[in-house]
């Protein structure tokens, strides 16, 4: 009985020993792995933090209530009211100087008519386009200030600092003080910076024409991205004979998704703007050369998810009598479609976020208007963010922010939409 | 890709462990077995490889996977309404034949197929003859269910539909309703036919993907272990179906399972490393086979 015992407890002793080893491997792998996620989500979240903490004030501006004349005498010189070319701003400035009618000479009071913004005289003329009866009126209106006043409003300019380091002088702050004290200075949703293109004031720059430049951009590469990766991936997976030139060609699409990006934007430059002569800083440029970028992400996915589908689907539809391309279409192409998506997402991402090919076709250029077409001049939102965060004026530094939480909120819809489309797709089993 | 790599499997034949216990070490015995067997296969065909009425007729038929020969020059005449069962060891060659007979192996780019196969005295290997049009008369029930994730009446509309079978619904209802009912499947599903193919039992799925095939309404209906996947009541419903199909269909089945060759088919082909060893009446192979190797196989004392 012992005798036969002896080797099997052998064994098992060291089955136990290597067993113990084993185990306090998969604890240390375990840790390693908790630790690495842990420094993952602890880097996501110091990014998150310092991004709202920096942008979220830059959804908010501060207004002043100003009480404006609408007097006959400036809006209509002549008689008649020209309400294109009348000097809106001397309305602002006269309300500024009645507020304080002890500052006489010009040099305060230039300084007096820089705490309210050069967009306030855009407002009174678009409200009286509005209301024409407001004419000979008077009227307390809230103005927005210029973008000094709203960082100091938010805390964003040193009050202790040395005078002649701030952007303000003591004189405007104390008038500024004596505003709020009034009750006169109010922090309402910054609507300009959703409705606004660009501006070299900050307090008037919006991402509105980059946003729209990145829209039409997108749609330029989603319409010939999609279609053409798709169609490559199933002709490549499903009809292309199996030999050395589709080798060829694979490891070409793989190294091609691998290519920087500014490569492709000198490619566009080339071939689309000088060859072609497409217009310079246009989205259609922009998004043809994003498509570019992104088609061979979208093949590869492609056909990764066309290689999923199981093979017994594919002849089953044989064995009934379906040609090949009844196959693709009626099975393959659904059951590969919600893979498709994820692919065509990730290109569309990727595209959204690359800034390099923008700049060599020309969409980094300052441009006020916002875009309304495909060849209209536009920015992308990540080149906006480039220029915004290039600037020197601190309010700038605030709506860089901001921009970046809109492009990630833009992402996010955009996964979003890919994953109710996926499981659109998805749900015919 | 899978039957290239089934067959590659073919070198390995398993050593039979109730090998009688040779004095000798037993495995110089199956050494010499294994050298017997081999001298046996001469490549001629033993028992009647003619049928008396024959619908699907493959003369010297011949499949090579690239440098592999799978198929070594076979003659098999298959009768109307008759139900024929391909036996033999993994790799053998059985389900190639089988996937020659509606040109499945078109699929798969290395294979080349030489010999004459007609269907009701046509060349299937013709030019002209669309190969589409072919399966929708040779269709064809995998080894393991394939429902289609569509729906149960989906999975069986579907060959109608891509053949334009049904002028309207109410015969595309018609042919769905009596496709199921031939299956036997029918009954259980009659309520929730809007319901996913795949979402039925594996037994279920089988008998679907029958009534699947014989909603295009096929001459031969090809069986590359149906039942393999299943367990025995389902195994049994499928038996007794394919009984019942027989009436209307010529039926191949391919089956490792030398009780179900018994139970349902009339003959009985033995394929062995690609070659079609014997073929002859069931209670003839099953009771008098003429070659060793069929013996060997059926006895169980190989493979």
């Amino acid at each position: 009985m012992n005798d036969s015992a002896e080797p099997s407890r052998g064994t098992r002793g060291r089955m136990e020993a290597g067993l113990k080893r084993r185990h306090r491997r998969e604890a240390l792998f375990r840790l390693a792995g908790l630790l690495a996620t842990a420094v993952g989500i602890v880097f996501l979240g110091v990014f998150f933090v310092s991004l709202f903490a920096q942008g979220l004030s830059a959804f908010k501006q501060t207004f002043v209530e100003l009480d404006i004349e609408y007097s006959e005498e400036i809006l209509a010189p002549g008689g008649q009211p020209d309400l294109e070319y009348a000097d809106y701003d001397s309305l602002v400035r006269n309300a500024l100087w009645k507020e304080f009618p002890e500052v006489t000479d010009r040099q305060a009071r230039r300084q007096l008519a820089r705490l309210v913004s050069a967009g306030a005289g855009f407002q009174l003329r678009d409200a009286l386009r509005e209301n024409p009866e407001l004419i000979g009126t008077g009227q307390r209106v809230p103005v927005p200030v210029s973008a000094d006043v709203d960082m100091l409003a938010k805390g964003k300019i040193d009050r202790a600092a040395v005078a002649a380091q701030r952007r303000l002088s003591d004189r405007q702050i104390d008038w500024i003080d004596e505003l709020s004290g009034q009750g006169r200075l109010q922090t309402r949703f910054n609507v300009a910076l959703f409705t606004n293109g660009d501006s070299r004031e900050p307090e008037l720059a919006g991402i509105r024409g980059a946003l729209m430049g990145s829209l039409y951009m997108l749609i330029v590469t989603i319409a010939l991205a999609f279609p053409l990766g798709v169609a490559a991936a199933v002709y490549l997976e499903e009809f292309a004979p199996k030999n050395r030139w589709a080798d060829l060609i694979e490891v070409n699409i793989n190294n091609l998704a691998a290519v920087p990006s500014i490569v492709f934007g000198l490619l566009g430059l080339a071939v689309f703007v000088n060859w072609l002569g497409m217009p310079r800083s246009a989205p259609l440029v922009g998004g043809l050369v994003l498509a570019l970028l992104t088609l061979p992400v979208i093949i590869i996915a492609s056909r990764a998810a066309i290689k999923a589908v199981p093979p017994s689907i594919r002849e089953a539809a044989l064995g009934i009598g379906a040609s090949r391309m009844q196959v693709v279409f009626h099975h393959v192409l659904p059951l590969a479609l919600p893979g498709m998506l994820t692919g065509a997402i990730i290109g569309m991402s990727r595209a959204l976020g690359e800034t390099a090919p923008l700049l060599m076709i020309g969409m980094v250029a300052f441009i006020v208007d916002v875009p309304s077409g495909f060849t209209d001049p536009a920015t992308a939102l990540p080149v906006q963010i480039f220029l915004w965060a290039d600037s020197p004026e601190r309010a700038f530094a605030e709506r860089t922010s901001a921009a970046i939480i809109v492009l990630l909120g833009f992402l996010l819809l955009m996964n979003l939409a890919a994953i109710i489309m996926r499981k659109k797709a998805g749900r015919q089993w | 890709m899978s039957e290239l790599k089934s067959l590659e499997d073919e070198a390995v034949v398993p050593a039979t462990p109730e090998d009688p216990p040779a004095a000798a070490s037993p495995k110089k015995a199956s050494m010499r077995r294994r050298l017997e067997e081999i001298s046996e296969l001469t490549g001629k065909t033993v028992g009647q490889v003619r049928a008396t009425d024959p619908y699907v007729v493959a003369e010297n038929v011949n499949v090579h996977y690239g440098d592999l020969h799978a198929i070594k020059d076979v003659t098999l005449e298959i009768g109307r309404q008759q139900v024929v069962a391909l036996i033999g060891p993994s790799g053998c060659g059985k389900s190639t034949f089988l996937r020659c007979l509606n040109r499945m192996n078109d699929s798969i780019e290395s294979a080349r197929v030489s010999g004459r196969i007609t269907l009701g005295g046509q060349d299937i290997y013709s030019k002209d003859l669309d190969p589409v049009a072919l399966r929708a008369r040779v269709g064809i029930v995998f080894q393991k269910p394939n429902p289609f994730p569509k729906s149960i009446y989906d999975n069986v509309a579907y060959g109608p539909r891509i053949h334009g079978l049904a002028g309207d619904r109410a015969e595309l209802d018609e042919i769905v309703y009596t496709s199921l009912e031939r299956a036997g499947l029918l009954k259980e599903v009659r309520d929730r036919l809007d319901e996913a193919g795949t979402s039925l039992s594996g037994g279920q799925q089988q008998r679907l993907c029958i009534a699947r095939t014989i909603a295009v309404n096929p001459e031969v209906i090809l069986m590359d272990e149906p039942c393999s996947a299943l367990d025995p009541i389902a195994t049994a419903r499928i038996e007794d179906l394919i009984d019942e199909l027989s009436e209307n269909f010529a039926i191949v089945i391919v089956t490792h399972s030398m009780q179900q060759a018994a139970r349902v088919s009339r003959r009985v082909a033995y394929f062995h490393l690609g070659m079609l060893v014997e073929v002859d009446d069931t209670d003839k192979i099953f009771t008098n086979p003429q070659h060793k190797l069929t013996e060997n196989y059926i006895t169980g004392r190989f493979g």
